[in-house]
């Protein structure tokens, strides 16, 4: 488990954050992107990818999240 | 000073890498590129913050120096304890030139070097107790300081001190903030760890003192946050917010106090200048507090003007009439810089290697003057650096991560600039090669250089290195063949 951020860029588009390695991506694809439901697999512009528990959308970004890496880039 | 193309420059770095052994060859081959405007993703070209190849003559700083000197450092009104042995602070003291108003060793102490200088005994038995009653001391001979940092260095690492627990306690027997930070030297591959360590020093230690407090605020409140004041520059940035009508809440950290650190979750937009040491906690502002943040750049007319109305646009009309003002203000002033320099200057070509923010920052003002910057890099820099950076520098440019010694100086033999922006430890090298070289760390001890008043200063800067005639008296008059002379006598 790694502490990632997830927040917006000025287009609205989500951006990953890894605080840990400095690593900061765009997120190309979201499992779930909905009011209810939030969060699952999600690709980075790298190649990696992330697990976040699926949760209620966040009322505000960015927020700090407990992601499972699935593939990381590199 | 012809520019070259994108197959010479590619050509350029094969030859470069050839003396390496293979092994080498293949880690410097990825951190060396030809910028490519088309490339959306930095890491796709080229590789960056990376552990530097032992042997090559590296540039880059330890995380001790990203914090203690970068960091935390100019914080004025806090003593900063170098705590380990007495080199690592003495031999780097005052060198950045933050400056500061106040009275040095009274109320600020920017310039002083406080260390527990460690000898072979307290590397055997600990230093704990060297740092408690070096706290004592401090707290009696300067009892005007605002609070303390235990900036470590290697040996506090490697010996487990426990440092923590001293600050904990000798904190509540002075009654004043002490703030230890684990910055040992080892710790990351260059300065930019020490940056990340510092700013969740912070972020920890002293942001969240003031949460709940009363406090006065405007809706035009905003804070400065990564200008160092390196010759004046954060003065130079903070009267152009002000003049547009927005109060400066806290200037972080150059001539900045810890009152104002504290104050910095009250304010409604942060102005970040460094992006690279102080964007995280910008994000944790962001996170906790709400608090948006915008990178800012404050080098040349050009990037002034973008940027005062980037930062008007998050605010209501008076701001951002305020801001059209001050750029009407200023500008024929600018103008007049620009005729005076620009015919001495023109199509000059630049090579930079700095670090922070200056690779892709003063890019804007160079072109200003119009000058070109042929290449461009970071000692410690990152991929979201290069992102921002590729769009900044034209096509078939050259690129270089933690370069060293040999890359850079065979860069600059094949590129020939008129002039390099680097560090002192460059400098003489070039000088000795025939190429004028400004320090654009510490502004070769000039500066201001941001802001309006600080371009007119660069400008200066500039012309006088590039122009200054013993750059034509390279070749001894013995060795001087005819037709040289008549060159010269042509291009003077
Ligand atoms: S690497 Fe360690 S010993 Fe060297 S200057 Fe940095 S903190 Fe000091």
């Amino acid at each position: 488990m790694a502490n990632i951020m997830v927040q917006k860029d000025a287009k609205g588009a989500y951006v990953f954050y890894l605080p840990k390695r400095d690593l900061e991506d765009a997120i190309v694809s979201m499992e779930f992107d909905t009011p209810e439901k939030w969060g699952g697999e999600i690709k980075l512009n790298n190649g990696g990818a992330y697990y976040i528990e699926p949760q209620a959308l966040p009322a505000r970004f960015p927020i700090s999240l407990r992601a499972k890496r699935i593939d990381a880039a590199e | 000073m012809s520019t070259l193309t994108r197959e010479e420059t590619e050509a350029l770095i094969q030859e470069v890498l050839e003396v390496y052994p293979e092994k080498a060859k293949k880690d410097r081959a990825k951190h060396l590129a030809v910028n490519d405007q088309a490339v959306e993703q930095s890491k796709k070209c080229i590789t960056s913050n990376r552990k530097s190849l032992p042997g090559v003559m590296t540039i880059r700083g330890c995380a001790y120096a990203g914090s203690k000197g970068v960091v935390w450092g100019p914080i004025k009104d806090m003593i900063h304890i170098s705590h380990g042995p007495v080199g690592c602070g003495q031999y780097s003291r005052a060198g950045r030139r933050n400056y500061y108003v106040g009275t040095t060793g009274i109320d600020t102490f920017g310039t002083m070097n406080f260390t527990s200088d460690f000898q072979e005994k307290d590397i055997v038995f600990g230093g704990d107790k060297k740092l408690a009653k070096l706290i004592n001391e401090v707290e009696m001979l300067f009892p005007l300081h605002k609070g303390i940092s235990v900036q470590s260095e290697c040996p506090i690492g490697l010996i487990g001190d426990d440092i923590e627990a001293v600050s904990k306690k000798a904190a509540k027997e002075i009654n004043k903030p002490i703030v230890p930070v684990r910055c040992e030297g080892f710790r990351g591959v260059s300065q930019s760890l020490g940056h990340h360590i510092a700013n969740d020093a912070i972020r920890d230690w002293v942001l969240d003192k003031r949460d709940g407090q009363q406090f006065e605020s405007t809706p035009y409140d905003v804070s400065i946050i990564g200008d160092y004041n390196i010759g004046g520059d954060a003065w130079a940035s903070r009267i152009l917010i002000e003049e547009m009508g927005l109060r400066v809440v806290s200037q972080w950290s150059g001539d900045g106090t810890l009152a104002e650190m504290e104050k910095t979750p009250k304010v409604k937009l942060n102005l970040l200048h460094c992006y690279r040491s102080m964007n995280y906690i910008s994000r944790h502002m962001e996170e906790k507090y709400g608090i948006p943040w915008l990178e800012y750049n404050f080098f040349g007319p050009t990037k002034i003007a973008e940027s005062l109305r980037a930062i008007a646009a998050f605010f209501d009309d008076k701001i951002k009439e305020g801001a059209e003002r001050v750029i009407a203000k200023y500008q024929p002033m600018m103008d007049a810089v620009i005729a005076k320099y620009k015919p001495r200057l023109q199509g000059k070509t630049v090579m930079l290697y700095v670090g922070g923010l200056r690779p892709r920052h003063v890019i804007g003002a160079y072109e200003d003057l119009a000058m070109e910057v042929i290449g461009t890099g970071y000692e410690f820099g990152h991929g979201d650096d290069y992102d921002r950076t590729i769009k900044e520098m034209g096509n078939a440019t050259l690129l270089y991560d933690d370069a060293n010694g040999f890359e850079l100086e065979e860069f600059v033999k094949r590129l020939k600039p008129d002039l390099v922006g680097s560090g002192i430890k460059e400098k003489y090298v070039f000088q000795k090669m025939g190429i004028p070289l400004r320090q654009m760390h510490s502004w070769d001890y000039s500066g201001p250089y941001h802001g309006y008043d600080g371009f007119a200063i660069f400008a200066r800067d500039m012309d006088m290195a590039i122009s200054n005639p013993c750059w034509s008296k390279q070749t001894p008059p013995w060795l001087k063949k005819p037709e040289v002379e008549v060159e010269l006598k042509k291009a003077a």
